[in-house]
């Protein structure tokens, strides 16, 4: 089974600061990692490539400092990197497009795996939208998944339906939070991904001339103004003070 | 032209207010889609709230599979001239409107809770980087396609006076590879924290699954009967169904009072949370973020505030 995971490198939001009087989110200086959820992709990609041997080629769109961060899924399993640099100005249909052509390149794949979301910006479309290039077909938010010599077959959250999908290969595959727990590399394993192979690979040279169709135009702060009265010392004044405020507010006692 | 579509006609109907806008500054007309069976019912009913035409492709499968129907939904495109997507944020509306972005070469924003057209240009504002920041998106390209959640916008007054043409094809799709095989109830306890009023939410500081019925009780003291949670508790614990989960991946809820128990208060926690009226925290933890985006919060152990708590407001309620 030849597998492609499509992982992001992220800052890592619970590491990032607000600016207190802009109340715009400070980026430059977050640390990086790869997002969540991609790792659970590539925890799922390894488990596969267990039962039923192939590769595992894992992808990224982003800068070369990318390299770090794709040793460590190396160091879990994957066999082999490949880091795409791009400008930072891309939007969706640029990292989809450069996605398709490096998977193209690649060559023979019968599964690509990806998170549902990345954990920054949580859109969900680099899925599906690569699989509409590809032309192939999609089983988003996969539960479960079990595959089988001709077909994979999957249990997918789909909000108030759990639908259970199969496909035949090849196929695109969107993986949730709760379909496994990824697994932490040994130090030994950590020590042989330093001999994996990492290709780095221009965006010019997969696909030149590409302008996004999308363009941030300004980040706004969202201001979360509360109250923040705090009561703590005695309990029973604590809440009888509570109970008096919300019945100021009005949201009780009616 | 300005196309709307989802499977649920609540959100079509909300999304048939916020395109009759764009439409008028733009100087088009709104299309609702209806895929599957002919319905000229509900066509009628998209007319009297906006719709200028209603495009019913006829089709005869039997489930929504993202492929084939955005396959059918780019046909829909290429006939009608449409220039602006607008396709209902369920799960099977996001999957479906990538993958038409994908097959279209379209620029696609997610989850927009705020359209609006500024010097001739499509904006559609998304909430970020786990409710942190608002980006404000902006489409240098047609078509342009946005996905609306539920309760962004109301809307319009329904007008059964409202004349409009509908127009009916038969569409073949492309035939997907994939098969579904099953669907069924994701397992609920008929929760509807997204319509309540008053929502009681526990999180990883209860130690035992029983001990949910303390929120319980408060909730009911309350006359809110809504429980809610946080992560831990429905994704990895299950103590409770996937329905009470509120959060960036969970349920997106605007109570007029909000109380967090034994809550840390992660971002992805208060994402899901923070349009609420009022917020409450409780929580042992002097430090716990909870407090940074609570109105009012007690310091200490749950197990002792929370009876007390109860007890107080049945008191007060009478």
């Amino acid at each position: 089974m030849n597998i492609i995971v499509c992982a992001k490198q992220v800052i890592d939001i619970s590491e990032m600061k607000i600016d207190s009087s802009t109340k715009k989110p400070i980026l430059q200086g977050v640390p990086k990692k790869i997002s969540d959820i991609d790792k659970n992709a590539i925890e799922e990609a390894i488990k596969i490539k267990d039962k039923d041997g192939g590769k595992i080629t894992v992808v990224t769109i982003g800068s070369s400092d990318a390299k770090e961060r794709i040793k460590e899924l190396l160091a879990m399993g994957a066999d082999e990197g490949v880091i795409v640099t791009a400008p930072d100005n891309i939007d969706y249909y640029m990292t989809a497009t450069l996605l398709s052509e490096a998977i193209k390149k690649i060559g023979q794949y019968d599964i690509v795996l990806c998170g549902e979301a990345s954990t920054d910006l949580f859109s969900g479309q680099i899925g599906p939208r690569l699989a509409g290039l590809l032309n192939i077909p999609q089983i988003t938010y996969a539960l479960s998944v079990k595959t089988e010599k001709d077909k994979i077959t999957a249990e997918r959250n789909m909000g108030a339906k759990l639908v259970t999908t199969e496909s035949k290969y090849p196929v695109l595959v969107t993986v949730t939070k709760e379909i496994n727990e990824p697994r932490l590399p040994s130090l030994m394993q950590i020590l042989a991904a330093a001999n994996k192979p990492i290709q780095e690979w221009t965006a010019d040279s997969l696909s030149s001339g590409l302008n996004p169709l999308v363009e941030t135009v300004e980040l706004k702060g969202i201001s979360m103004e509360r109250k923040n009265v705090i009561y703590q010392n005695d309990l029973d004044e604590s809440v009888n003070k509570l109970v008096d405020s919300l019945a100021k507010e009005g949201v009780i006692g009616r | 032209m300005v196309l709307v579509y989802s499977n649920n006609k609540k959100l079509t109907i909300e999304m048939l207010s916020k395109a009759t806008e764009i439409a008028k500054q733009q100087n088009k007309k709104v299309i609702a889609a209806i895929i599957g069976k002919s319905d000229e019912k509900l066509a009628k009913e998209y007319i009297s709230y906006g719709a200028d035409q209603v495009f019913i492709a006829e089709t005869n499968l039997e489930a929504v599979k993202a492929e084939e129907y955005a396959d059918i939904l780019s046909n829909i495109v290429k006939e009608t001239s449409v220039e602006t997507i607008l396709i209902g944020s369920n799960k099977t509306g996001k999957e479906l409107s990538a993958r038409l972005g994908g097959k279209l070469n379209a620029g696609c924003v997610v989850d927009s809770n705020n359209i609006y057209v500024k010097n001739n240009k499509l904006i559609a504002e998304r909430v970020v980087f786990s409710g942190n920041a608002i980006a404000v998106e902006q489409f240098n390209s047609k078509p342009a396609i946005i996905t609306v959640p539920s309760k962004a916008f109301d809307p319009l007054k329904k007008d059964d006076s409202r004349k409009g043409e509908i127009t009916k094809k038969k569409i073949d799709s492309e035939k997907s590879q994939s098969k579904i095989l099953k669907v069924q109830e994701m397992k609920t306890e008929g929760v509807n924290v997204e319509d309540a009023e008053i929502i009681v939410s526990c999180g990883r500081g209860f130690k035992d699954k029983n001990d949910i019925k303390l929120v319980e009780e408060l909730a009911d003291v309350l006359k809110g009967k809504t429980v809610g949670c946080s992560r831990p508790i429905a994704a990895d614990l299950k103590w409770l169904s996937e329905d009470h989960w509120i959060g960036l991946s969970g349920r997106k809820v605007k109570p007029k009072l909000y109380i967090a128990a034994g809550i840390s208060g992660q971002i992805q926690h208060i994402a899901g949370m923070r349009d609420s009226g009022i917020i409450v925290a409780i929580n042992k933890d002097p430090d716990a973020l909870i407090f940074k985006s609570s109105d009012y919060g007690i310091v200490g152990d749950l197990y002792e505030v929370i009876p007390k708590l109860t007890a107080a407001i049945k008191e007060k309620m009478g």
